[in-house]
């Protein structure tokens, strides 16, 4: 293919990005029976997934399981290919049906996805039965193991409890002890995003506890990577990721205020890489730090109405 | 007659060559030496993250290519990769080579556009010519692989748009013999002559505490002794494979950034030439990706080393095909917040030396 007529191809796919998945299901036509079989599959199954039709989905991975161990007599390679597909797949739903909202369906069999989510000890009978799945998925195709060690290493990861999960705890009890008994509003392990352990504080307290985050000998939480506004339509939320350089130990800690009057204390006295992060909020979602020493407008013209990331956000023009 | 003294305000830019881009900084002088420095962004600021919760998620890809235009790939990374771990999807082998191989081309392309540019910036015309000779090269590379030249719109979910056509890793590898050369005549032009030491030795000065409380990261932070790159202390891709050492420099000025940026070219191109060598021979260059992308409900943040420091991408979704929130952590944007501090007691000129060292990228700062 020359230049050209990839370049052709190119712009085709970004006016037209709906195409790009048809043109990816065709390759994937090519590619034999057996393959093909899976993937449908599983686009199937993850729509049933997102559509909360729970209860169903568990059965089609169940009978997709003995399916794959069948093909893995008749063809060997390829059915290793799949249980590892299988396996992914075992531990996906449960993760995307945790974080499902319980109130959708009553899949009354095994589905408290609330506790999941907020103590993060995720040991409900769901996640058990996936994990036995995936044991067995794991046990099929024992030749495939030394190949995908990496992969397997970080699935492997015990499941209940998370391995972050004594951290979590421990800075719990200390902000507990340290700062204030309600000063914590929830605590939780982000499975998707490595077992990042998350505390949610509440904002009178939040300085308080930033003084603490980096000067704690034991944590020394001394930078703060990234802050996020979150407009949540019900409240809004201001995300903050931590590192240390000392212990290297990552943390996500979040504040949560009301949306009319959305204000968190600023920290940019702890921490100076706050100052414009925090303008950047303030400009985008019109968030107050109290405590800044100068919160302006950072990207848009200090005339300019609204702030523009709020999800209720209507583009103002005086000329229109 | 008494003499009268009074301050005086200065606008460097929007339109200053030294700012790359369209960046203002708003100065006090008394006589030569600045007061105070006030910067002024925005102008290039485009709502990449308003946009990107009305678009799917491979739409949004080509906006991250106008963010940090100068190490597109990385952008494109950092994105594929956020929602690559929402969904917990794998990436065939072939595509991690080729991903690694683009960002490293990429971050080679980057250094030299600043290496050239900073030399220029305070004076030197020639290396600014070699510079862009041997870019073009590597932008020929990429242009050859994606089918453009800066906003390369290469990765995806799951995988690569294009796979290497025949002889392209040969290419490469002719480049990385080439190059390597090349980064010692760079060395022999610049390095050690004595109007660019005078120019950049001692200048803009900041120890290893400073630079974490301010959030830097990349260079600008290796420069202080820290030895934090993210390829190596947090490994993503397949960055866990190669051998390469992370450059620093203790004495945190201008000179101590020239010199880790120039060590961090040479050591792209040993990643370049471990990645080429154990290029594999076939395979997919996509992963199994579903036919319409929606991430689970969650939110994760991932980080990557751009050539400027830790880009980083916040996402959260809702099981949508469009994402809840995306927020991108632009080095340029955090890098550039030491500036203020650092120009107070400089003078004029030394701003411009001080000023390039940061090296920032505009359409990052203002996102």
């Amino acid at each position: 293919m020359t230049n050209d007529e990839k370049q052709h191809v190119k712009n085709e796919d970004v006016t037209a990005a709906k195409d790009a998945p048809e043109e990816k299901a065709v390759s994937e036509e090519k590619a034999g029976p057996e393959e093909k079989a899976v993937p449908e599959e599983k686009a199937g199954a993850q729509e049933k997934t997102e559509s909360g039709e729970k209860a169903e989905s568990q059965e089609k991975d169940a009978s997709k399981e003995k399916e794959v161990a069948k093909e893995k007599d008749k063809a060997e390679e390829k059915a290793e290919k799949d249980a590892v597909e299988g396996e992914k797949k075992a531990k996906k739903a449960p993760a995307a049906k945790a974080s499902d909202e319980a109130g959708k369906t009553e899949a009354e069999a095994s589905d408290p996805p609330k506790v999941a989510k907020k103590s993060g000890d995720g040991d409900d009978a769901a996640k058990e039965a996936a994990r036995e799945k995936a044991q067995a998925a794991r046990a099929a195709r024992a030749k495939a193991a030394a190949a995908r060690k990496k992969a397997d290493e970080e699935d492997d990861k015990p499941k209940p409890p998370s391995p972050n999960q004594p951290k979590l705890d421990r800075i719990v009890e200390m902000i507990r002890r340290r700062v204030a008994e309600d000063a914590i509003e929830e605590a939780y392990i982000n499975e998707a995003d490595r077992h990042l352990p998350c505390v949610v504080i509440r904002p009178s307290h939040w300085l308080q506890v930033a003084q603490l985050l980096r000067d704690e000998e034991e944590l020394k939480l001394d930078y703060l990577r990234n802050i996020a506004g979150v407009d949540h339509e019900t409240h809004m939320e201001v995300v903050y990721h931590f590192m240390s350089f000392k212990t290297r130990d990552e943390y996500c800690f979040k504040v949560r205020t009301d949306r009319d009057q959305p204000s968190v204390p600023s920290v940019t006295s702890i921490w100076n890489t706050a100052n414009w992060n925090e303008r950047e909020i303030y400009d985008l979602f019109g968030i107050d730090f109290p405590g800044h020493p100068d919160l302006r407008r950072i990207m848009l013209p200090d005339d300019w109405v609204g702030h523009p990331l709020r999800k209720d956000y209507e583009p103002y023009d005086p000329e229109v | 007659m008494t003499t009268r003294t009074e301050e005086l305000l200065l606008n460097v830019g929007p339109q200053h060559p030294s700012t790359h881009g369209v960046f203002r900084l708003v100065v006090k002088l008394d006589g030569e030496v600045i007061k105070e420095a006030t910067p002024v962004m925005g102008y290039l600021h485009r709502g990449t993250e308003k946009l990107a919760e009305d678009l799917t998620y491979t739409q949004i890809i080509p906006y991250t290519d106008r963010m940090d235009y100068l190490s597109a790939m990385t952008n494109n990374y950092v994105f594929c990769h956020a929602v690559e771990t929402l969904m917990g999807i794998e990436i065939p082998e072939r595509a991690e080579y080729l991903r690694v191989i683009v960002m490293e081309l990429n971050r080679i392309a980057s250094h030299l556009v600043w290496w050239g540019t900073y030399l220029l910036d305070i004076g030197a015309m020639s290396p600014f010519l070699y510079a862009f000779r041997d870019r073009e090269k590597i932008i020929d590379l990429l242009n050859e692989l994606s089918g453009a030249r800066l906003t390369y719109f290469y990765m995806r979910v799951g995988g690569v748009k294009w796979d290497a056509p025949e002889g392209w890793i040969q290419k490469v590898k002719n480049f990385i013999s080439y190059m390597k050369e090349k980064v010692d005549e760079y060395d022999d032009l610049v390095t050690g002559n004595e109007i660019f030491m005078a120019r950049v030795k001692g200048v803009g000065t900041y120890d290893a505490e400073t630079a974490i409380n301010y959030g830097l990261s990349g260079p600008n932070l290796r420069c202080t002794g820290v030895e934090w790159d993210l390829r190596k202390t947090k490994p993503y891709s397949i960055y866990d494979r190669f051998e390469f050492d992370v450059p620093t420099q203790t004495a945190g000025d201008c000179y101590a950034r020239y010199l880790v940026r120039i060590e961090e070219i040479r050591q792209s191109l040993r990643i370049l030439e471990q990645a080429t060598e154990q290029f594999p021979d076939g395979g997919e260059i996509m992963g199994k990706v579903p036919r319409a992308i929606r991430p689970p409900e969650g939110e994760v943040y991932v980080s990557v080393e751009s050539p400027r420091g830790e880009l980083g991408c916040y996402l959260i979704s809702k099981g949508k095909p469009q994402p809840y929130r995306v927020k991108f952590r632009r080095p340029s944007f955090v890098n550039l917040q030491l500036l203020p501090k650092l120009l107070v007691g400089e003078t004029l000129s030394n701003l411009i030396a001080i000023l390039g060292a940061v090296d920032i990228v505009v359409g990052e700062v203002d996102g």
